[in-house]
């Protein structure tokens, strides 16, 4: 790569006539010649003038080479590049002067992966004195994924240079990498504990190299000092390693658990606290996930400008129809239906159908679009390799505050009070002057407006489309089964524990495997202890 | 023996009323009849087999959409054989079996003279023994693992060596990153392993070692690919990686999602897709995406008269029948293989001046077409595959794609690998002497 690169540099110097070395400064005329280089037809052309320009290390060159990255820069008939600025203007390259010219007689440059890999660390190297820190470090990042052996001057001027701390630790690993060639063992020894220390396991291969054996069984490293610090920073890499394993495991374990338990918690209350065996609970997180869908239709057609806050709009929406939905439903079938379980699966069932068929007829069968608003996409990188994304992040969260709402609810409210008192004794509740009836109607309505909030969660990251609910019906009994029947905290706990074996199980098994692996866990756990993790004590479990 | 006096005896006597009615009853019954033969006479049948429902319905729809199109221009031009065209339109759901049934009642019961249809390989697969038992004929219009060749189909979609090996072999030049490790990612059914079995073979071939090739597969319908995205990025560390998807359906969007939330970049780990064109693309957020890759023979953002005619075509249709989704539709590469499908069959019915099946297949064999693609595409008499060119190109912020390579012209299909083994001795020609699809031997030795 390095030799390559350097091929490169030396071809586009024959090519294009530049007598300068590199890191002297640089002819006004050279750089424009080399500017008009990047509109150059042909692919190799654009690469070389690039090369070229960050062997020169002007900043000059800056505005028209993010340009071209942005696929702003035009080039006219004559092969001269302009820049195209935000507000559509036209601008030269160098002296940002706008230029008059009919935008239909110019041509885009067409790039491709090839030259972003060019175009990145040339970038970089010349954002390295930009006044935005988190600019300063992104270039630093790039500069260690992509070294190139001429820029250690201009790092060790940027590394003296640099007061922020986080970007000087990137640029000291970056120089690091760069010195594990150099002919002074201190250094290179300082550099091995550098890199040992930054836990950038991307330079894992750097430090591979320097303890490899050769064919014959000689050591390719002759210096037995740099060789045994590379041991030492290889065995810490392997620690962290693990930690990154773990961390990442866990961390994908609570996030698809997160899922599950949304999906799961209406039910837990339609089933796990009533009784009703819901099969039209996958709908209720359907039509959930369709309500955010429209709010995000409206908010498109008539709030623009506020489209990256719909979903705070979305939540009450889905909540109010999936409640309101799930309160006809109790009404108008299930309550016929009490105390007749094979009777009661029927019927929901066939409101499954009917739901998704509606759903079809009104929406269309095709899967339809729910766009992430801007906060919610991308991630922070906690440790090289993992990176929590914001939608998970949000999930958990909003499953934490949905949790905490229901056990508010059915805890420190009278509604929450009423509807435990008719779960554990009906009769008995009736006598005290309790409408069971009324109780039944809002709790089945609750059950199904928290499936409707799960609907919400489940847009932001995965298809909706009418049967969306059918992906999810099975796991969410799944859950409520093994949480044991009856209360929140099994189907919190069964969630979690879920979403962590099917992780666990996944990097070991593979995706289908591990899935097929979580079943068989739970048909054994479930024979074992057929009433679920926690059981519920007293009358009710032993009628 | 009965005798026609006990008969009489059995049967009651019919009053006249009774008679008279059973008498309408029949006329009208034959004036229907009549009628019906009279129409049946005058239109083409022809069948239209895809998903409108179910989770294929995402990628299926549009090929009946785009199917109605060249149907409508057909009769536009006024028809065939001085016949309209008359299109049968069913929907299978997504659901295996379902495709061979209603293949069966399509051929059976409506009589069509040709098929176009299926997706999933596993659709063809389960409709292929219909059309060779009732000697139907099929046009096959997407791109699939190969490993075939029938009697009874056409297929207009690519064959491995039409998309997948170009596609690994620009991975690994300078221009596609020069990769070394590949990640091999698909969906958990038949033209993922079988596809994935063939570069196998490929990479071993082109000297990459069983180390550097990690290969991955997720249930239909998959929505976790956190675990899976990390895995990669690990596995990236120390050579230049590139992931080859053959994830099919609407799994393809949370894995895209997932990409984009975790940062990786096409410059770092380049993904090159299968089954992913600018319909699946359409609606989700492609900015983080720009630079991943697709293999096709065609794409949207073509440039040639041909393409623009199709392109306008398409538009217009959509606008004139207000199909869902209005302006934003677009057209991709299976919807170009239908169409070129139906000019074709068009064409050899012209030719052989009938609709009998066996007719019409010996009519299109060498049949050529001018594809929107700009290239004039030939069916290969002797394994019923098309040549076709090989694009690649790079997704933009918009959702269409940026061609950053293509072959000078169409290739010929491969329908066995001869990456395997055991498919390289296999030999697909349905021309004298060979008149087979699987041998390895002529059937006919003088």
């Amino acid at each position: 790569m390095n030799v390559r690169s350097f091929l490169l540099y030396l071809s586009a110097l024959l090519m294009l006539g530049l007598p300068s070395p590199p890191g002297a400064g640089a002819a006004g005329g050279d750089l424009a010649s080399l500017l008009q280089g990047l509109g150059a037809k042909s692919r190799r052309d654009v690469r070389q003038a690039i090369t070229a320009l960050g062997t020169l290390n002007d900043p000059a060159a800056l505005p028209a080479l993010e340009a071209l990255g942005d696929r702003r820069l035009r080039v006219d008939k004559a092969g001269l590049v302009y820049i195209k600025s935000e507000d559509g203007s036209l601008r030269d390259v160098l002296s940002g002067e706008t230029v008059e010219l009919e935008a239909a007689t110019l041509r885009t440059p067409r790039i491709n992966n090839a030259i972003r890999r060019a175009l990145r660390p040339v970038i970089a190297q010349l954002q390295l004195y930009a006044p935005d820190a988190a600019v300063r470090l992104a270039a630093a990042e790039e500069l260690t994924k992509r070294p190139r052996p001429e820029m250690m001057d201009r790092l060790q001027a940027a590394l003296e240079r640099e007061t922020e701390a986080a970007v000087r630790d990137v640029l000291a690993v970056a120089l690091a990498q760069m010195q594990l060639q150099s002919e002074d063992q201190t250094v290179r020894l300082a550099a091995i504990r550098m890199i040992g220390e930054s836990g950038n396991l991307g330079l894992r291969p750097q430090l591979e190299a320097l303890v490899a054996t050769q064919e014959d069984g000689s050591f390719a490293e002759a210096d037995p000092e740099v060789r045994e610090a590379a041991e030492a920073a290889l065995a810490s890499f392997e620690r962290t390693q693990f930690l990154i394993n773990s961390l990442g495991n866990l961390f994908y374990g609570a996030s698809l658990g997160s899922v599950l338990l949304l999906a799961a918690l209406g039910l837990g209350i339609t089933f796990g606290l009533m009784g009703v065996i819901n099969m039209a609970h996958g709908e209720m997180l359907m039509l959930g996930a369709y309500a955010s869908y429209v709010v995000q239709g409206i908010f498109q057609e008539s709030f623009p400008a506020l489209f990256d806050w719909y979903l705070v709009v979305a939540i009450p929406a889905a909540f109010g129809v999936c409640l309101l939905t799930g309160m006809i439903l109790e009404r108008g079938v299930i309550r016929f239906l009490y105390g007749r379980p094979l009777e009661t699966l029927l019927a929901t069932w066939g409101i499954s159908l009917v739901l998704i068929q509606s759903v079809r007829l009104i929406f269309g069968a095709q899967n339809v679009q729910v766009a992430n608003p801007a906060w919610l996409s991308g991630g922070v990188e906690v440790l090289y390799g993992v990176v929590l994304p914001y939608s998970r992040l949000a999930i958990l969260l909003f499953v934490a505050l949905v949790v905490g709402l229901v056990w508010l609810i059915l805890q420190r409210t009278r509604l929450g009070l009423q509807v435990r008192a008719v779960t554990q004794n009906r009769p008995m509740a009736s006598c005290m002057g309790i409408s069971a009836n009324r109780v039944d109607m809002w709790t089945f309505g609750l059950g199904s407006g928290i499936a409707g909030l799960g609907g919400v969660a489940l847009s932001q990251i995965g298809n909706v489309g009418p049967e969306l609910g059918r992906l999810y019906i099975v796991d969410s009994f799944m859950v409520v089964v093994l949480g044991g029947v009856g209360n929140i905290a099994g189907t919190v706990v069964g969630a979690l524990s879920l979403g962590l074996v099917n992780k666990l199980l996944e990097p070991v098994a593979g995706a289908v495997l591990g899935k097929i692996g979580v079943l068989i866990f739970i048909i054994l756990f479930i024979q074992q202890r057929p009433q679920g993790l926690f059981a519920l004590k007293g009358r009710l479990a032993e009628s | 023996m009965i005798r026609m006096n006990d008969v009489r005896e059995r049967t009651k006597p019919l009053t006249a009323r009774w008679r008279s009615s059973i008498a309408l009853i029949g006329l009208l019954a034959g004036l229907f009849t009549w009628l019906s033969a009279a129409q049946a006479a005058e239109s083409i049948k022809v069948g239209i087999l895809h998903s409108l429902s179910g989770t294929m319905a995402i990628s299926e729809t549009s090929l009946k959409d785009v199917a109605l199109m060249a149907i409508e221009e057909i009769n536009e031009a006024g028809g065939l054989l001085g016949r309209p065209v008359e299109p049968v339109v069913v929907d299978p759901a997504s659901d295996w079996p379902l495709f061979a049934e209603k293949a069966r009642e399509l051929i059976q019961q409506e009589k069509v003279a040709v098929v176009f249809g299926c997706w999933t390989s596993v659709s063809r697969k389960s409709v292929l023994p219909v059309f060779e038992e009732l000697n139907g004929l099929l046009f096959y219009p997407v791109q699939y693992e190969g490993e075939e060749s029938s009697f009874n189909v056409f297929y207009t979609g690519a064959a491995p060596n039409q998309q997948a090996i170009p596609a690994v072999e620009y991975l690994m030049s300078e221009d596609g990153g020069g990769a070394e490790r590949f990640v091999l990612l698909g969906t958990d059914y038949v033209y993922p392993r079988t596809t994935n079995k063939i570069l196998n073979y490929f990479l071993e071939s082109k000297g990459v070692a069983k180390a550097d090739v990690m290969e991955l597969y997720t249930p239909f319908g998959h929505s976790d690919y956190q675990t899976i995205v990390a895995d990669i990025k690990k596995f990236a560390v120390g050579k230049p990686t590139a992931v080859v998807s053959t994830i099919n359906g609407d799994s393809n969007v949370p894995f895209y999602k997932e990409l984009a939330n975790q940062g990786l970049k096409a410059e770092d780990i380049p993904v090159v897709a299968f089954s992913v064109g600018e319909e699946e693309l359409r609606g989700i957020d492609t900015a983080p995406l720009v630079g991943h890759l697709a293999a096709w023979n065609y794409f949207m953002s073509v440039e040639t008269p041909e393409n623009q005619g199709f392109v306008e075509k398409w538009k217009a249709y959509v606008k004139k029948h207000q199909l869902p989704g209005g302006d934003k539709r677009v057209t991709n590469d299976p919807m170009e293989a239908t169409y070129i499908g139906i000019r074709m069959w068009a064409q050899a019915v012209e030719q052989a001046g009938t609709t009998d099946v066996d007719a019409v297949r010996q009519a299109v064999g060498n049949q050529v077409v001018r594809s929107p693609s700009g290239f004039d595409i030939t069916m290969d008499a002797k394994n019923h595959h098309l040549h076709k060119p090989v694009l690649i190109a790079e997704v933009r912020e918009d959702g269409q794609f940026d061609i950053v390579w293509n072959t000078e012209g169409p290739i010929r299909a491969q329908a066995w690998s001869p990456f395997i083994p055991d498919s390289a001795k296999k030999v697909a020609d349905w021309t004298y002497p060979w008149v087979c699809g699987n041998c390895t031997e002529p059937k006919f030795k003088n």
